[in-house]
């Protein structure tokens, strides 16, 4: 293993440590338990949206937490959940009386982990509600798993319902607004590399130089197959057609487009996908009205890349295209 | 024979040993069809406890097992650290504030943890999960209670039948949990879960039964 960490039992609090000091417009940090607030929070009388989850995967969600966006990330430790109290105590940081929107992705852990922490903090007199995020098409959806991973859509919602919890939208409101997203949204992702979890120092699977798998999660977690290596384009469309077809997204449409990278592909590559996947989706009459592409929900230095469609109208691109000011995301401000 | 105090915090000593040898198999196994974290996880919950055993060597066993629960709950994270804080605080929960417990309430309270773990996961018999060591450990307790056999004995009948609970994983299809991603390619191999549960049982035996 060669990282440029210290103790791979430090990483994450090291990690904390730079953010403090790097952002202290935007941020406030906690230790033990760990979780990030905005520097203003709580603020009065708008609904607080707290998300988490392992880390591993930044920018998210620590790197979105600031006006326009989300009001608390809790980070657990590299690709594990983070535990109930530290979500229970940035739960309360935050809540400036409106209420309290936990945006959990559908993973055994996470969801264990938020239900604990939403019902210990509901015991403490806080409205709370959650969404769960659940958009990997790679996953097959049924009562015999655990059903589908959140994934590249997760930043998607972070984006939009903390615009509408910013102009004041009612807690029932952001939670209806972040399942419509959810409902309208679809991604996969594909690996040319594993990733070395730092704790663990070894890859968390064997991929032969030739080979790639597609449809892999953002932990690692195996995906649909794993085959010899193609072109980008061809790769583009083996991620395109599965997460068109599963809406499935129409004649007509709509969207914004995600291209995201797993950590260790370069933008130069992104930008080759992003226009083969923009000319697959206006072959299908399809129209991309918004776009994203960077490494934004990431697993370590994992090459690869995962593509996210959300179905887009005139809400949802106004409060996509309203104020935003992290660290990760910035603009209009 | 019944088993006090003392035996229950030498137990929690005795498994915060065993992950600690066994932390890397735990680790490997969940690489298979995980995520490669268990064995981690479950060293970190355990470190902490041993941290916190001083603070709790006074106290009942409910109050002992719920300690470490909660200590698990703030330290473990994932899905293992919702789900054996819930076995150890529903276990404490059901003995109460007893000084030394016998038999047939620690197979109370095994029980209790069973169904609380299968409540929060959601998960059946054969789903592929801890219950599927958990769930014969119990059933052997009973079983053993009712032949009228030694305590010793009952305990190791437990072991043995979470021991085969747990290889019983193998050929299974997961369905729940991260395994439950790789649907048919999970077949083949042992739920780690199911394994650090397995140990859990086998370390209360040992640790008890002489």
């Amino acid at each position: 293993m060669k990282k440029l960490i210290n103790n791979p039992e430090d990483v994450v609090k090291e990690e904390l440590q730079g953010i403090e000091l790097a952002h202290p417009d935007l941020v406030k940090v906690f230790y033990d338990p760990d979780y990030i607030i905005r520097a203003d929070a709580p603020v009065q009388g708008k609904v607080a949206l707290v998300s988490g989850g392992g880390s591993g995967h930044e920018p998210m969600h620590g790197g979105f937490v600031g006006k326009g966006m989300l009001d608390a990330a809790c980070p657990g430790p590299v690709f594990t959940s983070p535990t109930p109290d530290q979500m229970l105590e940035a739960t309360k940081a935050v809540d400036g009386g409106a209420g309290v929107l936990h945006i959990v992705k559908n993973y055994t852990g996470d969801v264990m982990n938020f239900d604990m922490a939403a019902d210990m903090a509901r015991d403490e007199g806080i409205e709370v509600e959650s969404v769960l995020v659940d958009d990997d098409v790679a996953v097959e959806d049924s009562t015999w798993t655990a059903g589908r991973r959140g994934v590249g859509l997760t930043v998607l919602i972070e984006k939009i319902v903390g615009a509408a919890a910013e102009e004041g939208r009612t807690l029932k409101e952001c939670a209806e607004l972040a399942r419509k997203i959810n409902d309208q949204g679809r991604s996969m992702g594909m690996a040319l590399t594993s990733c070395v979890v730092p704790h663990v120092g070894k890859p968390s699977f064997d991929l032969p130089e030739d080979e790639m798998e597609i449809g892999i999660g953002i932990h690692g977690e195996p995906g649909r197959h794993r085959i010899k290596l193609e072109p980008a384009d061809k790769i583009t469309e083996m991620l395109i057609d599965p997460i068109v077809g599963d809406l499935p997204y129409k004649e007509g449409d709509e969207v914004l487009l995600f291209v995201n990278s797993m950590g260790g592909t370069p933008l130069i590559e992104l930008y080759i996908v992003y226009r083969k996947a923009v000319e697959l989706l206006e072959a299908k009459g399809i129209k991309v009205v918004r776009n994203l592409i960077g490494p934004y929900i990431t697993s370590l230095e994992m090459a690869g890349a995962s593509i996210t469609l959300l179905k887009m109208d005139e809400d949802l691109v106004k409060l996509w295209d309203a104020p935003v000011k992290t660290a990760g995301m910035r603009w209009g401000i | 024979m019944a088993i006090t105090r003392d035996d229950v915090i030498n137990w929690v000593k005795d498994y915060a040993r065993v992950i600690e040898e066994n932390h890397e198999m735990l680790t490997d196994l969940d690489r298979e069809i995980g995520d490669a974290d268990h064995g981690a996880n479950m060293r970190r919950g355990f470190k902490t406890v041993l941290d916190k055993l001083p603070s709790l060597e006074d106290k009942d066993i409910g109050a002992i097992l719920k300690g470490v629960g909660m200590t698990l709950l703030s330290k473990v994270g994932g899905a293992a650290g919702p789900l054996y804080s819930t076995i150890f605080i529903k276990a404490g929960t059901s003995i109460g504030p007893k000084m030394e417990m016998e038999l047939e309430d620690w197979a109370k309270a095994l029980e209790a943890a069973a169904a609380g773990i299968a409540t929060l996961g959601k998960a059946l018999p054969n789903d592929k999960t801890m219950l599927d060591a958990l769930y014969p450990a119990v059933d052997a307790l009973k079983t053993s209670m009712q032949n009228g056999t030694s305590t010793g004995e009952a305990l190791l009948n437990s072991a043995e039948a979470a021991h085969e609970g747990m290889l019983a994983t193998i050929p299974l299809v997961a369905r729940k949990g991260r395994a439950s991603y790789l649907g048919e390619r999970s077949a083949g191999h042992q739920d780690p879960g199911a394994t650090s549960t397995y140990l859990l049982i086998k370390s209360a035996a040992d640790a008890w039964s002489d």
